[in-house]
């Protein structure tokens, strides 16, 4: 506890609260055009996202035998809006992810979700331009798969089991990842590397270029999105991330709706969360009924703090949001 | 000794790192879409005062450093030792040897108070207040009426610190320096 209290102001200036006003306005401006329905979800669960490396905050809850958590991301709620027949639906909501904390993450921030039945990615990533340029973005998209992001920033294929056998060798991988973070690269394993060489070269490289979308990423980052083959050969997930000058603003996916498929991620994070010492989290029976239900979508969560420290031309998010944590 | 995890990194804490004691100058918290957290920090090396990068995986943890500064008043050197005595009345009394005064020599005058950084009890390294005022044993005669244009002479101070100084200046005066940069700041009027 922080005994100071010379910080009790806001972080941000009364034209910054004006501008996120304007911001949030146009977003539900926006998606009421294109008849898209807001909608609210919980943001306190019994259940949570089982990804190994997203942490949530578990919630002290006596009265009742199960934890409560907060939310990490309303996706399965929103899902299971979908697989009811909401058609076309979209959500303004706070999430959490602890220990989650620098110039680019805060624990608690505005979140931007949104579903639409029917779409590709490719719809998705024009919708997600469309609303961009709507909110003040200007210099316009590009599009490249995750193998061509590191072809480009780092020389090397990350597919390293590629059929047509242009994958880098994992020991190149390895030694390069090793070499940017001065970690050992015995401590390394391919995917570890992967992660270095995205935040640590693929990057900055990006910051250069504007706008990009980064597609088909290897099928071991595929969390809840479908796994198809690309045109190498490649396992691939369909899933994208929006960059703006190298800062990571939004990430999609063509939804994974094979409950079978899903409950087998899910047995598979809790497993990777237990070899990381980490507490297992509870299968989402519910979702894995409603994904029988649930039909063909693209979906995407937008991180809006960073979007809008993106548009208003800061560098950190502590510029744009009235009580970053520090302030709290 | 307390470990620090990377969640408490921020700058100026003092840890050790490969088996030296380092104080990290920036920590930055980096993580792909999905996929491991890590933090990226930048540190300096105290006893080699080198700038390295090093990654750590986001919940790690490293030894903190037994590492402490204390502003201390310089009393005079032995020829082997500088000694220095703490100004918080104690009158403890440390001894630093050349290489953890290095370059802050040229700084070093009687009664002035320096910033002595010990690890583990011993003094590590001597940093100088921004600012100390020196006399001049050592210059060209001043120029009269020249106060407005450029132009410099170098000057040897007490210290045998040699600075450049205004054609103006004379030898026997005291003058201000910013130690960060060597550079002549003022006449100090006596």
């Amino acid at each position: 506890m922080n005994s100071d209290t010379s910080d009790w102001k806001p972080a941000v200036s009364r034209e910054m609260l004006l501008k996120r006003q304007q911001f949030f306005a146009g977003i539900r401006h926006f998606f009421e055009a294109r008849g898209v329905l807001e909608v609210d979800t919980p943001i306190l669960s019994e259940i949570t996202a089982t990804d190994p490396f997203l942490d949530s905050y578990e919630v002290l809850n006596p009265s009742y035998d199960s934890a409560l958590y907060l939310l990490t991301s309303p996706e399965h709620a929103m899902k299971r809006m979908l697989a009811a027949g909401s058609g076309p639906i979209f959500q303004i909501t706070k999430a959490f992810r602890r220990d989650e904390r620098g110039r680019r993450h805060n624990p608690e921030f505005s979140m931007l979700e949104w579903y639409q039945p029917g779409f590709s990615l490719q719809d998705l990533q024009l919708e997600v331009t469309d609303l961009i340029e709507f909110l003040g973005y200007q210099g316009g998209a590009e599009s490249m798969s995750y193998r061509e992001a590191f072809i480009g920033a780092i020389g090397l294929n990350p597919f390293v089991d590629e059929p047509s056998g242009k994958g880098a060798e994992e020991l190149q991988l390895l030694v390069m990842a090793s070499e940017c973070s001065s970690m050992p690269s015995s401590d390394l394993d391919l995917e570890s590397a992967l992660d270095i060489l995205m935040t640590h070269k693929v990057e900055p490289w990006l910051k250069s270029r504007g706008a990009v979308f980064v597609y088909d990423y290897p099928a071991a980052q595929a969390a809840l999105a479908r796994i198809e083959t690309d045109q190498h050969g490649n396992s691939v997930a369909r899933r994208f991330e929006l960059y703006i000058q190298g800062i990571e603003i939004a990430n999609a996916y063509d939804e994974l709706v094979d409950a079978q498929e899903q409950r087998r991620r899910f047995v598979d994070d809790n497993n990777r969360r237990a070899a990381l010492g980490k507490a297992e989290i509870p299968i989402d029976e519910r979702l894995l009924a409603a994904l029988e239900e649930m039909p063909a979508s693209a979906g995407i969560a937008l991180g809006l703090d960073r979007l809008l420290m993106v548009l208003s031309g800061c560098h950190t998010l502590q510029e744009v949001v009235p009580f970053p944590a520090g302030r709290v | 000794m307390a470990n620090y995890s990377t969640n408490e990194f921020k700058s100026g804490l003092k840890v050790m790192l490969d088996g030296d004691p380092c104080s990290i100058i920036d920590n930055e918290f980096v993580k792909p879409g999905k996929g491991q957290a890590f933090n990226r920090v930048k540190y300096r090396n105290l006893k080699t005062g080198r700038v390295g990068e090093k990654t750590f995986k986001s919940g790690d943890s490293v030894e903190s450093a037994d590492v402490i500064d204390l502003d201390m008043e310089y009393l005079y050197t032995d020829g082997e030792f500088f000694h220095f005595m703490m100004t918080d009345g104690s009158f403890e009394q440390h001894a630093a040897d050349a290489k953890a005064v290095g370059d802050t020599t040229k700084w070093l005058k009687e009664q002035d108070v320096y910033t002595v950084t010990l690890y583990n009890g011993t003094p590590l390294s001597v940093s100088p207040p921004n600012f100390v005022e020196l006399e001049i044993v050592e210059t060209d005669p001043g120029v009269r009426g020249d106060t407005a244009q450029g132009g410099s002479k170098p000057a040897r101070l007490s210290t045998d610190a040699v600075v450049s100084v205004p054609l103006f200046i004379e030898q026997g005066e005291v003058i201000r320096v910013d130690t960060r940069t060597s550079e002549y700041v003022s006449r100090v009027k006596s």
